[in-house]
């Protein structure tokens, strides 16, 4: 830490520093005695007269995981880049790391770990000569890169491809191996733009299973995803994001509560039955969704709702009562699915 | 575990990055550009010996025995091969320049997008194109140099200066890769390079008196050849080589000053259009 910095940051630098076992600021209470990682008030990307970002608040705490959850287009990625200093803000305030993007860039990226929607790895070198390179775009001295690599090669289990290159890798690997590189430089924030998108369910599993480790040691990790399983399983708070705004803020369970029931009854009918259904469901649960493959009954008691839905005679084909998830929340913040 | 955050060890932190292009940030481009070409190291020094050998086989001991025999007042006494390796040098490393300055740069931007990678970190814009410029001019002076010995190898260079004939076809190649560096930061797709090699670049391959003295064209066609980068540096080198820069030396400040000219107006082009591809994603 240069004393730049330091006079830049002032006493906020040394709470800012990532914890290995202590209990993440998050945790105590926003703001309890840290300045955020991030702040963004107002927020707005434009390209042109298209304002992909429109006007967004949210603070970021050390310690947190914090995601951005929407569908395609929603403004994710454009609010990554901005926090991530490689897409300078049309509007609004943003600081990072206390620093300001602006004039600050690469001091702000000497610190970010930044996982890009699209890998960008170097196909023309080897596993391990992808860490050492980027490593070396730190400033690192060659010696420290090595140590890190086999470490972090170890990390996201890539150790026995370390000399092969990365062409032929599973998607999977390539995703690993991006964030490996993105931990070379120790970070203390990691941007994490659609960490599993496009993988099979194994390998999302063991990429949680990493980045779940990460927070465990006290990582700030941002993230964005359209799913709303990682959402759940990865973020201790997140924003529902939807065409360029935010709708919702909370923890996956405050959201599921504040917009959704504890259950959901879903109703599928044989083709062509639930069209002849208008008016049916009236009064059977708190709140319908009629999507165009099967009905959602919202109510605390699902087994309740079927139940009177039998004695309508009311005669599904399939029957499901499950707990509320953040796809309820989405849809009803927006009446609309996140993956279509 | 200490590379995966939490115990951060200050000693080992990366330092600090200053604001602003310098060396110690442009050089980490630079060995990006060299770690890659590791691999391709043997077929590329291969290719350099190659060409000159080909080109001055074919043509200077081919061709040049017809033209050698018509006793060409324009040559004054030179041999055709004496004549032509200057022109060869210069135009070889022009198109050396032109197309390092093409695919390998889109590559970058576009296909495996490993300066959008640098971009996320503490290296800008400014320090990608630098360092490209310069692991272009050092590509550059291995053909160069590589050529310049196979010239003299082949006894077709008539003074010392030749060995400022290299670092001259260097300017040249640059004052080709920096302005097409700008141009294909603004591109997606290779579609344009083909054009632009076909109607740009091997004209002037042909008509910047590499294979014969400008003189022999149309006098209306003659001005045009200053207006090519490329007669400024093939005249430059085969002064060079042919000792005869000592009688028009003012010329060959010029023929340089024109190169330098190009080459910086490209950099500071490339400069802008390289930031905006990258913010741009
Ligand atoms: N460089 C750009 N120029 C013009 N428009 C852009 C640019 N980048 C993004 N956009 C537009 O901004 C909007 C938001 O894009 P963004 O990539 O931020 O969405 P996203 O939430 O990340 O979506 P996805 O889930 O598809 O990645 C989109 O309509 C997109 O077309
Ligand atoms: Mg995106």
């Amino acid at each position: 830490m240069s004393e730049t910095n330091v006079a830049a940051s002032g006493a906020s630098v040394e709470p800012s520093q990532p914890r290995p076992t202590a209990e993440p600021a998050a945790r105590r209470g926003p703001g309890a005695d840290a300045a955020p990682l991030i702040h963004a008030r107002k927020l707005t990307k434009r390209f042109g007269e298209f304002t992909a970002v429109d006007g967004v608040d949210f603070d970021v705490q050390p310690g947190e995981a914090f995601g951005f959850l929407g569908p395609n287009g929603a403004g994710k990625t454009s609010t990554m880049r901005m926090i991530g200093c490689t897409s300078p803000i049309s509007d609004g305030e943003l600081s990072v790391l206390d620093m300001n993007p602006r004039r600050d860039g690469p001091r702000i990226r000497a610190r970010l770990g930044v996982v890009p929607q699209h890998d960008t790895l170097d196909n023309e070198l080897t596993v391990r000569e992808n860490l050492l390179i980027y490593g070396r775009y730190f400033g690192l001295p060659r010696e420290e890169c090595a140590r890190r690599a086999d470490e972090l090669l170890d990390f996201v289990q890539l150790s026995d491809r370390g000399k092969d290159l990365v062409e032929p890798l599973s998607g999977g690997m390539k995703r690993r191996l991006t964030i490996a590189r993105s931990l070379i430089n120790e970070p203390d924030l990691m941007l994490l733009d659609e960490p599993t998108t496009g993988l099979d369910p194994q390998a999302r599993h063991l990429l949680w299973d990493r980045l779940y480790r990460l927070k465990q040691r006290g990582v700030t990790l941002v993230l964005t995803t359209h799913y709303m399983d990682e959402a759940e399983q990865l973020c201790d708070r997140l924003v529902v994001m939807d065409k360029a705004k935010i709708v919702a803020e909370g923890s996956p369970r405050q959201l599921i509560e504040r917009y959704s029931t504890k259950e959901v009854a879903e109703f599928r009918f044989a083709p062509g039955i639930q069209e002849t259904l208008d008016g049916q469901f009236d009064g059977l649960a708190e709140r319908i969704e009629r999507l165009p493959d099967r009905v959602l009954l919202y109510a605390d008691d699902g087994e309740d709702v079927v139940a009177s839905a039998r004695s309508r005679g009311l005669h599904p084909e399939t029957v499901l009562v499950r707990r509320s998830t953040l796809e309820d929340v989405f849809l009803r913040l927006t009446g609309r699915s996140l993956i279509e | 575990m200490s590379a995966i955050a939490g115990a951060r060890d200050r000693r080992t932190t990366a330092p600090l990055p200053p604001l602003g292009s310098s060396w110690s940030t442009v050089r980490r481009v630079v060995e990006h550009r060299a770690l890659q070409y590791r691999r391709t190291f043997r077929a590329s020094i291969f290719g350099s010996f190659g060409i000159p050998v080909l080109f001055l086989t074919a043509m200077g001991f081919g061709l040049g025995g017809y033209v050698d025999r018509s006793q060409d007042a324009v040559l004054h006494g030179l041999t055709y091969l004496q004549f032509l390796a200057p022109g060869l040098l210069a135009a070889t490393v022009m198109q050396t320049g032109s197309f390092e300055a093409s695919f390998p740069i889109l590559g970058g931007l576009q296909w495996n997008k490993v300066f959008h990678a640098m971009f996320a970190t503490p290296i800008q814009p400014s320090d990608i194109v630098f360092g490209n410029v310069i692991w272009i001019a050092l590509r550059l002076a291995l053909v160069g140099a590589v050529f310049a010995f196979v010239i003299v190898l082949f006894g077709a260079s008539r003074s010392a200066l030749v060995v400022l004939a290299v670092p001259c076809a260097v300017l040249t190649g640059l004052a080709f890769a920096t302005p097409m560096m700008a141009f294909t930061a603004t591109q997606r797709t290779p579609d344009r390079f083909a054009t632009l090699f076909r109607f740009g670049v091997t004209p002037l391959f042909l008509f910047s008196g590499t294979f014969f003295p400008i003189e022999s064209l149309p006098s209306f066609l003659q001005p045009v050849a200053w207006l090519s980068p490329l007669w400024h540096g093939v005249d430059l080198c085969r002064q060079l080589m042919l000792g005869t820069v000592g009688d028009t030396p003012l010329l060959a400040v010029i023929h340089a000053l024109v190169l330098i000219t190009i080459t910086v107006i490209g950099v500071a082009v490339a400069m802008r259009t390289v930031e905006a591809r990258l913010v741009k994603g």
